[in-house]
C-alpha cells in the first residue's frame, strides 16, 4: 500500500473535532478557570492570604476580645467583624507599604519631588533581599530539573560568601579586578562545596539529599573557625567578626551611597544569572542533556548521556551559583560576615527550595517567586512594627503559599478550575528523593 | 452465564471510548473481541468488570438487568478476569495465591489448607489445568501462572471469565495449552471473552468475532475469514500482513560477535558464550521467549550494559565495552525495548524526541546551543515522513498513541547514519497498522544493504522479518535456523530443545 493512500486514511484513524470558537468572555473565563501554573500560583497567593488573615484574626487579643464579646450578646457581631477587617487590613496594608510603596509618600513625592528616597526604600529593600534569593534559587532549581535535590545550597552559600570575602578584603586591587575576582571566589567556593556531593553521588551513589544536608553542618563548623581565626577574623576583634569588604570589592549601591537606598548592583549579577540559567535550561544542548536526565533518567542512559557528568556539572553549577549568592548577600549588604551568617530566618539556602518550587524551577518563575518572598519578609518587619503581628506571620502566608502551590488539586477543587494539567515540574521536583 | 451487553456508551470527556456497543456472549462459547490498541477494549472491559460505570446502555445478564457498580460485585455475579499483567504474590504457593482474602478456615480462624489445596486439586483435574496446588508461583513457567489466575477466577465460581491479552506472553507450546485449556472451559458450559489483536489466535479459537474499531462495533465476523480480511475490518483498511522483502544477497559480515557473556542485575549470567554474525543485506532475527538473556544482549551490544568476556565488532572495530555515547558515534541505532523507559520522554516533546540521542550533532546545535529552527525542521520532516499521527511537533510525546510514539523512535534511529541497527521487541503492543510500518521501515533499512539485529518474542515478527533465525534460549542460542523451518521447531527450540530434537 502506497504512502499516499495511508495519509488518506488518517482523518479517519485519529478523528479531529475543531471545536466551534468560543465567545470572548468565554475564552477569558476559560483562561480564569483554567490550570495554567500562573494562575495556580495566583489562587495560591490568594488562599495563602486567607489563610494569613485567619491566623492574624485567631492570635490577635483584641480580635478574639471582639469576637468574645458576641458571646455576650450577638449585637457585637459586626463590630467584631470589623474589628477583624480592620486587623488584618493594617497588617496587610502594613506589608504593602513596607516592601513594596506607600501610596500616600508615592503621592507626595510625585507632587512635591522630594523625600524620594524614603519612598522607595521598601521597594529598594526588597530588591536587596530578592537578589541573592534569586541567584541561589535558580541554582536549586536547575538541580530540580535535573532531578537532583541540592539541600546542600545554603551551606554552598556561606562557603562562597566566606571564599568571596575573603578574597575582597584580603588583597588589594583596582575595582575593575578586584570585584570580578570576588565575585568568581564566590562562585567557586559554591563550586567546590557542591563539588563534593556530586562526586560522591556521581561515583558511590551517595543520595545527595544526605550529603548536601549533612554539609550545611560542616560548613556551619567552618564558618565560626574562619571568624574566629586569625587571617580572616577582623583585626582587632575578639568576636565571631570576619575582615570587612575593601570598596574596591563591594557592589556599590545603584543609586550611591547618599541616598540610603540599599539596592545595589548586584541586580545586574542576578539579571545575568537569569539569562544564563534561561539560555542552559532553554537554549543549550547541556541543559537538555540535563532536563533529559531529570524526566528520564533511563531514556537519558539509553541516548548517551553520562548520568555521572550531568550529576557532577549540575552540582559545580548549582553550587556555584549558590556561592555567588553568598557574595552577593556579603558585597551588596553588610560587607563583612559573622558567625550568624545565612543562619536561621537568612538562611537563604533553604528558601530557595521552596522558591523553587513556587517558581515551577523556571528562570522566570524564580523571579517572581523570589520578589513575593522577599517583599512578604520585608514587609513582614514593617507589619510587625506597625501593628504588633509577629515577623512569623509572612513565614506563615508564605509557607501557605508553596503548600498551595504544591498541591495543585486541592488548589484545582477549591476553585473549581477546569483541566487536568498535572504539576509537572513538581512531580520532577520530587523524584530526587526516589532515585 | 449468557452475557449481554446493550449499547454501551463511555466517554471521557471529548472522547467516547466506547460508543453503543452491544454484543451476546452465550453459555459454552469463545467470543473474541478484536480490535486494535485504543479500540476502547480495555475501557469495555472495564465497564464489564465494574472499574468503570457506563455512561449509557446497560450490562444483561441471564436476561436480567444487572447493573455492576465495582469488581466486587462482578465477582459475585460469576465474572472472573484474567489480567494481562498477572497479579500473583510470587513467594506464595499456588493454594495461597488463590485464597488470597477468601481463605476458607477451620476452628480458631485457621485456614483450611487442606480444604483449599483439594478443591484447587479437583478444579484442576476437571478443567486438565495440570497445576500442582503446593508449588511456589514464582518457580512455576508463565505459562502456569497464568493458569493459577485462572483456577482463582474458577475457584470464585465464574461462569464468565474474560481473557485479556492472554497470550502475550507465552511461548507457542503454551499458547497451545492455553487453547485447550479454553476449549475445555467452554465444553463445561464457561463463557469465555477473549480479548486480543492478534488474529491468529481468533481463527483458531473463536466461536464468534466481534471486532471493533474507534469504540464502535465494526461487525461480527466468522473465524473462516482470511487473515487479511480480518485485519482489514479491524484497521479499516487494507491491511498488507506479509512485508515484500527483495531477494536476501547477503554481503560481508556487519556485527560479529564471539563468546559474549553479560550479567544480569542479580549478577548471573545472562547471556553465556553467544556467537553470531549479521551480514549486510540481512535482518537475523533473535526469537526467544523473554527472560532468556535477549534483554541483556542488546543492552551490551548497545554498550548500556558491561561484557563480562568475549568481543563485539562493527564492521572490524571492536567495539566491545563502549559507552551508550561510544555505541552511537559508532553508528549503531537502537530500538529500545521499553520504550517509554528508554526510548522516550514522554514530558518532552515530538520534536525533541527526534533528537533525543543528537542533541549536539549538527546542525541541531551550534557550539553548544541549540539550533531550534534545525530541530522544528527536522521533526516536520519526519513526521511527515515517517507518518507520525501527533497534533504538533510541540505536543508532548505522552500524548500520542503507542504506535505514533514507536514511530517517533524508529524515525529518530533510521534518519541519522547508522552502520547497523539493533531493534528489541519492535512492534510490542503496537496495532496491526502500525505493526505493518515499523516492519515495512525495517525491511526497507535492510534492502538498501544493510544488516540489523531483530530480538522478538512474537514468532509471526521473527518470521516476517528473519532473513535467519536465532534461538535463545537460558542465555544460549539454541540454534540458527532458516525461516522454511515450521514454528513448532522454533517453539521447541525456544523451549530448551537441541537442533536435533527440534528436528532440525
Amino acid at each position: 500500500m502506497s504512502d499516499a493512500a495511508i495519509s488518506k486514511a488518517a482523518p479517519e484513524e485519529a478523528p479531529v473535532d475543531v471545536p466551534p470558537r468560543p465567545a470572548l468572555y468565554k475564552s477569558l473565563w476559560s483562561r480564569y478557570t483554567s490550570t495554567s501554573p500562573i494562575v495556580v500560583a495566583a489562587y495560591a497567593l490568594f488562599l495563602g492570604l486567607v489563610f494569613g488573615a485567619i491566623i492574624i484574626i485567631v492570635t490577635t487579643p483584641a480580635v478574639l476580645d471582639a469576637w468574645r464579646e458576641i458571646f455576650r450578646h450577638w449585637d457585637g457581631l459586626p463590630h467584631a467583624i470589623n474589628v477583624s477587617f480592620d486587623n488584618v487590613g493594617a497588617a496587610y496594608r502594613a506589608i504593602f507599604t513596607g516592601s513594596i510603596i506607600d501610596p500616600q509618600g508615592f503621592w507626595h513625592s510625585l507632587t512635591t519631588g522630594k523625600n524620594w528616597p524614603n519612598t522607595l526604600t521598601p521597594l529598594s529593600e526588597t530588591l536587596t533581599y530578592a537578589t541573592p534569593l534569586l541567584i541561589v534559587s535558580i541554582g536549586v532549581g536547575i538541580a530540580f530539573q535535573t532531578g537532583l535535590f541540592n539541600i546542600g545550597a545554603n551551606g554552598q552559600a556561606v562557603i562562597g560568601g566566606i571564599a568571596g570575602t575573603a578574597i575582597g578584603s584580603m588583597i588589594r586591587l583596582p575595582t575593575v579586578i578586584h570585584l570580578p575576582m570576588a565575585l568568581v571566589g564566590g562562585i567557586l567556593g559554591g563550586m567546590f562545596c557542591g563539588l563534593v556531593p556530586g562526586l560522591l553521588k556521581a561515583y558511590t551513589g551517595a543520595h545527595e539529599v544526605i550529603v548536601t544536608l549533612m554539609f550545611n553542618y560542616v560548613t556551619y563548623a567552618f564558618l565560626l573557625y574562619a571568624v574566629l581565626s586569625t587571617p580572616f577574623q577582623q583585626p582587632g576583634q575578639q568576636n565571631d567578626i570576619g575582615r570587612t569588604l575593601y570598596s574596591s570589592a563591594i557592589l556599590a549601591p545603584l543609586f550611591g551611597t547618599k541616598s540610603g537606598l540599599r539596592v545595589s548592583y548586584g541586580v545586574f549579577v542576578a539579571a545575568a544569572v537569569v539569562v544564563f540559567a534561561w539560555w542552559l535550561l532553554d537554549r543549550s544542548s547541556l541543559g537538555f542533556d540535563f532536563r533529559v536526565t531529570g524526566a528520564n533518567p533511563s531514556a537519558a542512559r539509553a541516548s548517551g548521556i553520562s548520568a555521572k557528568s550531568v550529576i557532577v556539572l549540575v552540582f559545580l553549577i548549582s553550587g556555584g551559583l549558590a556561592g555567588l549568592a553568598g557574595f552577593v548577600q556579603v558585597a551588596s549588604t553588610t560587607h563583612y560576615i559573622d558567625g550568624g551568617f545565612l543562619i536561621g530566618n537568612a538562611g537563604i539556602g533553604f528558601t530557595a527550595i521552596t522558591v523553587a518550587l513556587l517558581g515551577r524551577n523556571r528562570p522566570v518563575g524564580i523571579v517572581w517567586a523570589s520578589l513575593l518572598f522577599a517583599a512578604l519578609s520585608v514587609g513582614g518587619r514593617n507589619m510587625q512594627a506597625a501593628t504588633g503581628i509577629p515577623l512569623d506571620l509572612a513565614t506563615v502566608i508564605q509557607s501557605a503559599v508553596v503548600l498551595f502551590v504544591a498541591t495543585p488539586i486541592l488548589v484545582k477543587e477549591i476553585f473549581h478550575l477546569k483541566g487536568t494539567g498535572q504539576a509537572a515540574t513538581l512531580q520532577i521536583a520530587t523524584t530526587g528523593w526516589g532515585t | 452465564m449468557q452475557l449481554e451487553l446493550r449499547g454501551i456508551t463511555k466517554r471521557f470527556g471529548s472522547l467516547t471510548a466506547n460508543d453503543h456497543i452491544s454484543l451476546t456472549v452465550e453459555p459454552g462459547q469463545i467470543h473474541s473481541l478484536l480490535g486494535e490498541n485504543g479500540a476502547g477494549k480495555s475501557t469495555l472491559m472495564n465497564v464489564l468488570f465494574g472499574l468503570l460505570s457506563p455512561d449509557e446502555g446497560e450490562i444483561v445478564i441471564d436476561g436480567v438487568v444487572t447493573p455492576i457498580h465495582d469488581s466486587g460485585e462482578a465477582v459475585r455475579r460469576g465474572i472472573g478476569m484474567v489480567h494481562q499483567h498477572f497479579m500473583l504474590v510470587p513467594v506464595f504457593t499456588v493454594t495461597e495465591n488463590v485464597v488470597l482474602g477468601f481463605e476458607p478456615t477451620k476452628s480458631l480462624d485457621r485456614v483450611d489448607y487442606k480444604r483449599a489445596t483439594q478443591e484447587i486439586r479437583e478444579l484442576s483435574q476437571r478443567f486438565r489445568l495440570e497445576v500442582d496446588p503446593e508449588a511456589t508461583v514464582e518457580n512455576l513457567p508463565v505459562g502456569i501462572q497464568q493458569r493459577v489466575e485462572i483456577i482463582k477466577a474458577l475457584s470464585h465460581d465464574a461462569e464468565l471469565l474474560i481473557l485479556d491479552e492472554p497470550t502475550a506472553v507465552l511461548t507457542p507450546q503454551e499458547i497451545d495449552a492455553l487453547m485447550e485449556i479454553m476449549r475445555s472451559l467452554a465444553a463445561a458450559g464457561k463463557s469465555i471473552l477473549f480479548i486480543t489483536h492478534k488474529l491468529k489466535e481468533v481463527k483458531e479459537i473463536a466461536d464468534v468475532i466481534t471486532v471493533i474499531r474507534l469504540g464502535k462495533v465494526v461487525g461480527t465476523a466468522e473465524p473462516s475469514m482470511s487473515e487479511g480480511e480480518l485485519a482489514s475490518m479491524m484497521v479499516g483498511r487494507s491491511v498488507n500482513l506479509t512485508v515484500e522483502k527483495s531477494a536476501y544477497t547477503p554481503g560481508e559480515n556487519v556485527l560479529e560477535i564471539r563468546d559474549l557473556v553479560v550479567l544480569d542485575d542479580r549478577g548471573l549470567v545472562a547471556v553465556d558464550g553467544v556467537s553470531l554474525d549479521v551480514k549486510e543485506g540481512e535482518v537475523l532475527a533473535v526469537a526467544g521467549v523473554q527472560g532468556n538473556g535477549q534483554t541483556e544482549f542488546v543492552e551490551a551490544i548497545v554498550g548500556m550494559r558491561h561484557v563480562e568476556s568475549g568481543t563485539i565488532t562493527l564492521r572490524g572495530v571492536d567495539i566491545t565495552n563502549l559507552s551508550p555515547r561510544e555505541a552511537l558515534d559508532a553508528g549503531l541505532g537502537h530500538i529500545p525495548e521499553d520504550r517509554q523507559r528508554d526510548g522516550l520522554v514522554l514530558s518532552m516533546s515530538v520534536a525533541d524526541n527526534l533528537v533525543l540521542n543528537t542533541p549536539r550533532r549538527a546542525p541541531f546545535a551550534r557550539r553548544g546551543t541549540r539550533n531550534f529552527a534545525a530541530v522544528n525542521e527536522n521533526a516536520t520532516r519526519l513526521v511527515h515522513d515517517f507518518d507520525i499521527r501527533t497534533s504538533s511537533i510541540f505536543a508532548p510525546a505522552s500524548s500520542l498513541s503507542g504506535g505514533n510514539q514507536q514511530k517517533v523512535i524508529v524515525a529518530r534511529e533510521l534518519s541519522r547514519p547508522l552502520e547497523f541497527l539493533v531493534a528489541s521487541q519492535p512492534t510490542r503492543g503496537l496495532d496491526v497498522g502500525s505493526i505493518e510500518y515499523v516492519h515495512r521501515q525495517i525491511v526497507e533499512y535492510r534492502n538498501r544493504g544493510n544488516g540489523a539485529l531483530i530480538v522478538s518474542s512474537e514468532l509471526d515478527e521473527v518470521y516476517a522479518l528473519g532473513d535467519r533465525i536465532a534461538v535463545m534460549y537460558e542465555g544460549k542460542i539454541s540454534g540458527i535456523v532458516d525461516p522454511s523451518i515450521s514454528r513448532e521447531s522454533i517453539g521447541l527450540l525456544m523451549a530448551g530443545s537441541s537442533m536435533a530434537a527440534a528436528g532440525v
